[in-house]
């Protein structure tokens, strides 16, 4: 494993490569099993660079872990609004997660739907693309329009276009109330309508699941007096009990419901509306609606696959835990249209001619593009 | 500003290249009188001004693909344009080249409340957008202050902010799809109504990619439930170091307004004396709004005037009503056009961190007495995106070089201290020449392949974004 401890050395590294690289950060997100192809981890990037408040930005090395970043925020009662869950749970990975690691693969939580994604609050990236040069893109200000936006292109870019060095990004405050309003025995059609209700109302819904035989969740957050009257406004318009926990949240966030649970994971990501009949055709053995509907997790049969099941749909289907021979056989991430295809490998070509970053946790059939 | 020399070749070409576009669109969509291009001889950067060798201006998707595959095969540059509205020059045409316009496409093909989007024509205006759902109370959140005219086209190309953005964020944050057409006609269908990327984030380059990348026909918007009410508290400051503080205190406090608006004493004096908004005589003045139901609104108000009032203001205004609220935002949406009042004015666009505001703006005041030229600056100060409007006199001969030599020279303080040359007008010909003060040679080579992936003859708006010492390999490829 190359663990560069700056980033000019990370560059030589690089450059110095004669064979594909696995770019990772902790590795706690990897999708594919271990190949033959080296690693190069960026956890020897550590440490925050700058941290201001008052402006809500914070710029850090790509493999400062996670908890750090997050401990640093709370400190000045700040947090990652987009609020990453922790994959290792759901894919029995180990190891500590990265800052960059959270970004590369843009990693965005409950709150994704009030917010934004991981992507949304990327400021600015510092990488090493395939011919070793350090290039730079956005900055640390919150409005940058200044050239092409490659900090979203680099967000969820998953290694395959350089190795991210340092990450700025904007945090917000933390909230000084969060509740949750329970709404029991919904059936799925019936709970993303609920969901839509209160996320189509003034009231400010930062999260929205339906956890089936668990119930239907809304997450409100705020000050005190306000959160009180949303819940309550909320609660007349859809019934159902408040809770002051804040665990649920985290299960949520965690797919909890499938730890430790046999089966191939699944994540699809589509109009919320369309979900439940999706869901009625996919014959899951176990399911968790995020983001009002948005955002589905599906545990099913070994070896089945759900893009077959459900076609056609809109959106995309991305398996993120199966055995070896199924990840062999179905691409990992939803086939893109040949047009869009096209420009994703003109990028990879651009930004990597060499093919240094075509393995790691991209999908057999990018990596062989 | 230097444009590349019209092709002659390319300008050889006119008469086929009409007959082509004739034979491809209806007859009232393609301008190629002399006298009639010349409407679209320049964008809201009125200074620099170049005739198109043909306008088009199609109604579908698919009359997009015919032009800009005709184009392709002639070779010939390609201008989108929105609504032209442009103040860095985005839509400059060159003499060789066929302006795209969009304006003809302006219908909503889709409102979808349950799923909170609509899909529109891009060359509808960022403000019929939200008047298309406003019956249901619901709204677009972006917001360039050209929102009457400006085109959604225009707002992609530049990623536009304007000033609610703190709260809801800037166009690629609310853009979940397009439909778009490649330099070669290929029709590509990028996002939707799902959430983020599957692959690599194709959309998140497009937004912000002046037109380079492809001519986006299509939109899938984001929309959201309008909030109950919103009002704001003004807060006169006697020095704009104080007025900084205030505004990183409040952040820092936890209280997100909607909007934070700042004015200097320039500014203010300027817009009193036009709009007669009854603004203090101060240093520096603050407008913060915050959004909720009455009661929420009282509760954030209350937290945000107690931070202020540690801060000596020399004045504190609380709206109470819709008219109080509609008084202090007078002023400040009176601000271009008071300035506009005294004199021809440059409007600069630069992004700083918060921390650097008061520093800055004391560079500005030393370097407008070098340079001779008054200043006012209004900006939204929450996001650090500053508007320094400079003074000039365009019949003065010289004037306008001066006045440009004074605003590169706060855009590369801007770089200096952290930020970056443009946070919502986008470079367009205005900020390309200064693009290697915030990028190395390098750091532009990579966007530029970006480019090369999407448009590999350089024909999509040329001479834009980046230095032409820069693209001119390319361009000559």
């Amino acid at each position: 494993m190359l663990t560069p401890r700056t980033e000019a050395e990370l560059a030589e590294m690089v450059v110095g490569a004669n064979r594909p690289l696995r770019i990772m950060g902790g590795g706690t997100r990897s999708v594919l099993p271990d190949q033959d192809s080296a690693g190069l981890s960026s956890t020897g990037l550590d440490g925050i660079t700058l941290y201001e408040p008052g402006s809500l930005t914070l710029v850090a090395q790509a493999g400062t872990p996670l908890d750090k970043i997050e401990a640093a925020l709370a400190a000045e009662k700040q947090r990652l609004a987009f609020e990453p869950m922790d994959h290792r749970a759901l894919l029995g990975t180990t190891g500590t997660p990265t800052i960059g690691g959270v970004f590369a693969a843009n990693v965005s939580g409950p709150r994704r739907i009030q917010v934004g994604a991981a992507r949304d609050f990327l400021l600015g990236v510092r990488f090493v693309d395939g011919m070793g040069r350090i290039l730079k893109n956005g900055g640390r200000v919150m409005k940058n329009v200044t050239g092409y936006d490659l900090v979203k292109l680099m967000a969820g870019s998953r290694g395959q276009l350089g190795v991210i060095s340092e990450v700025a990004f904007k945090v917000l405050p933390l909230p000084e109330m969060t509740v949750t309003l329970a709404l029991p025995d919904l059936d799925d059609a019936a709970a993303v309508h609920a969901m839509a209700q209160a996320l189509g109302s003034p009231f400010e819904v930062s999260g929205a699941a339906h956890w089936p035989g668990q119930g239907t969740f809304l997450r409100i957050e705020g000050f005190a007096g306000s959160v009180a009257y949303r819940a309550e406004k909320l609660r007349g318009m859809l019934g159902g009990e408040i809770e002051q926990s804040t665990q649920r949240w985290t299960e949520i966030r965690d797919v909890a419901p499938f730890h430790g649970a046999e089966g191939d994971i699944w994540r699809l990501s589509v109009k919320p509306s369309d979900a439940p009949g999706i869901v009625s055709r996919a014959g899951a053995e176990a399911v968790l609606y995020d983001w009002g509907g948005g955002l589905v997790w599906l545990r099913m049969a070994p070896g089945t696959d759900l893009r077959a099941r459900i076609a056609p749909f809109a959106g995309h289907a991305t398996l993120l835990r199966a055995d070896a021979a199924t990840l062999a056989r179905l691409p990992i991430e939803q086939p893109e249209a040949p047009a869009l295809a096209a420009l994703s490998a003109g990028l990879r070509a651009k930004f990597d001619p060499r093919g240094i970053f075509a393995a790691g946790g991209v999908p057999a059939q990018v990596a062989a593009s | 500003m230097e444009m590349p020399t019209p092709n002659p070749v390319i300008l050889a070409k006119k008469a086929r290249l009409v007959e082509r576009l004739l034979a491809a669109l209806p007859e009232t969509a393609v301008i190629h009188d002399e006298a009639e291009t010349r409407a679209y001889e320049c964008d809201a950067l009125t200074a620099y001004r170049c005739p198109p060798m043909v306008a088009v201006l199609p109604s579908t998707t698919q009359e997009v693909s015919d032009i800009l595959r005709i184009c392709n095969e002639m070779g010939v540059p390609v201008v989108p344009r929105g609504a032209g509205t442009s103040l860095a020059g985005g839509a400059l045409p060159t003499a060789d080249c066929v302006i795209l316009g969009v304006a003809r496409m302006t219908e909503v093909l889709e409102t979808d409340y349950a799923n909170r989007f609509v899909r529109v024509q891009t060359g509808r205006t960022n403000l019929s957008v939200t008047g298309a759902v406003q019956e249901n109370d619901f709204f677009y959140a972006p917001d360039p202050s050209s929102q009457l005219a400006c085109a959604i086209a225009g707002n992609i190309a530049m990623n536009s902010g304007g000033a609610h953005c703190l709260k809801y964020g800037v166009t690629t944050n609310n853009l979940m799809g397009v439909t778009m057409v490649l330099m070669d006609g290929t029709v590509v269908e990028i996002g939707g109504a799902h959430l983020d990327a599957g692959g690599l984030d194709l959309l998140g380059v497009i937004c912000g990619s002046e037109g380079q990348l492809g001519v986006v026909t299509e939109a899938t918007l984001r929309i959201l439930r309008k909030p109950e009410g919103a009002r704001p508290v003004l807060m006169g400051f006697d020095s704009n170091e104080v007025a900084g503080e205030c505004v990183s205190d409040i952040i820092k406090a936890g209280v997100l307004p909607v909007a934070i608006e700042f004015m200097d004493r320039p500014c203010i004096r300027a817009t009193e004396a036009f709009a007669k908004a009854g603004y203090p005589d101060c240093e520096a003045l603050l407008i913060v709004e915050v959004e909720g139901s009455d009661a929420e609104i009282d509760e954030q108000l209350e937290k945000i005037i107690a931070i202020a009032r540690k801060h000596n203001p020399v004045e504190l205004r609380e709206s109470k009503s819709a008219d109080e609220s509609a008084r202090i935002w007078l002023g400040r949406k009176s601000a271009f056009g008071a300035m506009g009042q005294i004199n021809d004015y440059m409007c600069l666009d630069g992004t700083i961190p918060v921390s650097q505001l008061p520093y800055v703006l004391r560079r500005i005041g030393e370097m407008s007495k070098q340079y001779g030229l008054d200043v006012g600056n209004v900006f939204h100060a929450g996001d650090g995106n500053m508007h320094p409007l400079i003074l000039f006199d365009a019949n003065k001969p010289g004037d306008l070089e001066l006045c440009e030599a004074f605003g590169a020279d706060i855009l590369k303080l801007c770089v200096e201290v952290g930020g970056c040359l443009t946070g919502e007008h986008g470079v367009g010909i205005e900020k390309r020449d200064l693009m290697v003060d915030q990028f190395a040679p390098d750091d532009l080579d990579i966007q530029m392949a970006v480019k090369d992936v999407f448009d590999p003859q350089w024909l999509l708006n040329p001479a834009k974004v980046f230095p032409l010492a820069s693209s001119d390999a390319r361009r000559a490829a």
